[in-house]
């Protein structure tokens, strides 16, 4: 329980992985790392495709990324439309973790160019929901 | 390697809002496929039903289908990669008539778009990415597609007016294809300067939605040669999977699925992409036909653009894809496109696409993907 707070509209209650958005309360946004092999993955997840174990830890994903590509939305699916324009967007930081997710609207059109170094911050939304998005670094 | 064929081929024209029951129109594409072939339902050991089951309220239609087709009791099942759907039914019925457990099995594609309301349409867009971690943002197939776009143009110096290019030459045949749904003419003008959808893609970039049905009939050689219309062969066949997330991803620039089908599907027929003359590739958005050239080799990565601006994709060029107007022009109801490439691409190898006709090609190929990326096939086929 508590995974279906994650985002604008959730899918999604029950999963494994919902220490997430407890990790996101604490302003913080984690992956996770296998202790067997130490595969790292985002999104986080609780078993390792590599070596087949369950037994992973939590790993905060830090520092500054760099902006893989994005795209602005001007039409959205239903719940998404009270938002528009957002812009969607992958986001590569260390150790080869790619993150997805919205950039800020703080960052002015014009900036925004491939390559650009950006952090992820956690963003609380109305009704007690909970989201990260993508900021200047 | 002639060993399966592809001996029967049906289409229904796309429209949008066809004004009938799933079962009818399904219909349509069957007889259609049975006439060309020559067969009777009784010839038919098996058949695979191919569609996207969010938009239909029959549950389990492959029971519904077999019934209305006539083809009981005979086995029948369903089959689902989403937009590449049909393409994995030729695949499933290639082995099983190679395995020799039947010799004749059916390919039913079929999507009625408008079964559902746009509203109920809106809502399961928004379920088409991975729902626990790229949905909840608000995600949709266009700005997948424009995310790729968008990498493909920094790294590789392609262009919005590349893309528009590729628009004109889907509109320039969708005027000649009499079941497309969009036989409008489309000028570079118009491309350009159409409403942003997802930047960098704009209203012409995209495909429609539509409601159609396409249907194969998939033999071996002895049934095959024993019928009056020239058999043709699946010469390779290339099936592949990438992340549906795009974390998982290692390049926005190409589809990683698409390039290993195409890879597979070439060794098995033993051909290198120069050898192809014809093909149908996976145009849902203008972006995904330009990276298509590049995954199937017919350009090298970043020169998709080159090829387009040379009209070499053109009939006449040195590779014309998509002469029956794409995606683009066609319209895409989902489980039907792959039956449908499929078909024009038969139908060039019999010589007959009328004003398609590309000159006395001998191998085809048609690239059909599944999502955004997330089910690759490549089919190969020859005289």
């Amino acid at each position: 329980m508590g995974f279906e707070r994650f985002g604008v509209v959730s899918f999604t209650s029950q999963t494994k992985a919902s220490p997430f958005i407890d990790f996101l309360e604490k302003g913080i946004i984690a992956g996770t790392q296998c202790k067997g092999c130490g595969m790292s993955y985002f999104p986080p997840r609780p078993d390792c495709a590599h070596c087949l174990s369950s037994n992973m830890e939590w790993k905060e994903v830090s520092g500054k990324g760099k902006l893989i590509s994005y795209s602005k939305l001007i039409y959205a699916p239903t719940g998404f439309e009270g938002d528009l324009p957002y812009s969607i967007a992958l986001v590569e930081f260390g150790n080869h973790m790619k993150v997805f997710g919205r950039l800020s609207k703080e960052i002015k059109e014009e900036e925004i160019a491939i390559g650009m170094d950006l952090k992820v911050e956690v963003v609380k939304l109305p009704n007690d929901r909970l989201t990260y998005e993508f900021k200047k670094a | 390697m002639k060993e399966v064929a592809i001996v029967g081929v049906g289409q229904t024209a796309f429209v949008r809002g066809y004004e009938g029951s799933i079962r009818e129109l399904a219909f349509d594409a069957y007889k259609e496929a049975m006439l060309d072939a020559g067969l009777t339902a009784k010839q038919i050991d098996a058949s695979i039903i191919c569609s996207a089951p969010e938009y239909d309220k029959q549950r389990t239609p492959a029971g519904t289908l077999a019934e209305y087709l006539g083809l009981n009791p005979k086995p029948t099942f369903y089959l689902e990669t989403v937009c590449s759907s049909s393409s994995s039914g030729l695949r499933v019925a290639y082995s099983l008539v190679k395995s020799g457990l039947h010799k004749t099995v059916l390919v039913l594609g079929f999507q009625k778009m408008s079964e559902i309301s746009s509203a109920d349409s809106q809502e399961r867009m928004g379920r088409g990415s991975d729902v626990m971690w790229e949905a909840p943002f608000g995600t949709m197939m266009p700005a997948y597609y424009a995310m790729h776009a968008r990498a493909h143009f920094q790294r590789y110096g392609s262009k919005e007016e590349d893309l528009a290019l590729i628009r004109v030459k889907a509109a320039t045949y969708g005027t000649i294809n009499k079941k497309a749904v969009f036989q409008k003419g489309v000028t570079f003008e118009q491309v350009m300067t159409a409403d942003v959808i997802a930047s960098p893609l704009k209203r012409f970039d995209c495909c429609a939605n539509a409601d159609g049905a396409s249907c194969l009939i998939v033999a071996d050689k002895d049934v095959a040669r024993s019928l009056s219309k020239k058999p043709v062969w699946i010469l390779g066949l290339g099936a592949a999977t990438a992340p549906i997330t795009m974390s998982g991803r290692d390049s926005l620039t190409g589809l990683a699925c698409a390039q290993e089908a195409a890879k597979e599907a070439y060794r098995m027929a033993g051909i290198t992409p120069q050898d192809v003359d014809v093909a149908e590739v996976h145009d849902c958005f203008t972006i995904a036909e330009m990276m298509a050239y590049e995954d199937l080799g017919f350009a090298k990565p970043g020169e998709g653009k080159d090829l387009i601006q040379a009209k070499e994709t053109y009939i006449g060029g040195k590779i014309p894809v998509n002469v029956d107007g794409g995606l683009l022009s066609k319209g895409h109801p989902i489980g039907a496109t792959g039956g449908s490439q499929i078909r024009t691409v038969v139908l060039q190898l019999r010589g007959e696409a009328k004003e398609m006709q590309v000159k006395d090609p001998e191998v085809g190929l048609v690239h059909n993907i599944g999502g955004v990326g997330v089910y690759g096939n490549v089919s190969i086929l020859g005289r």
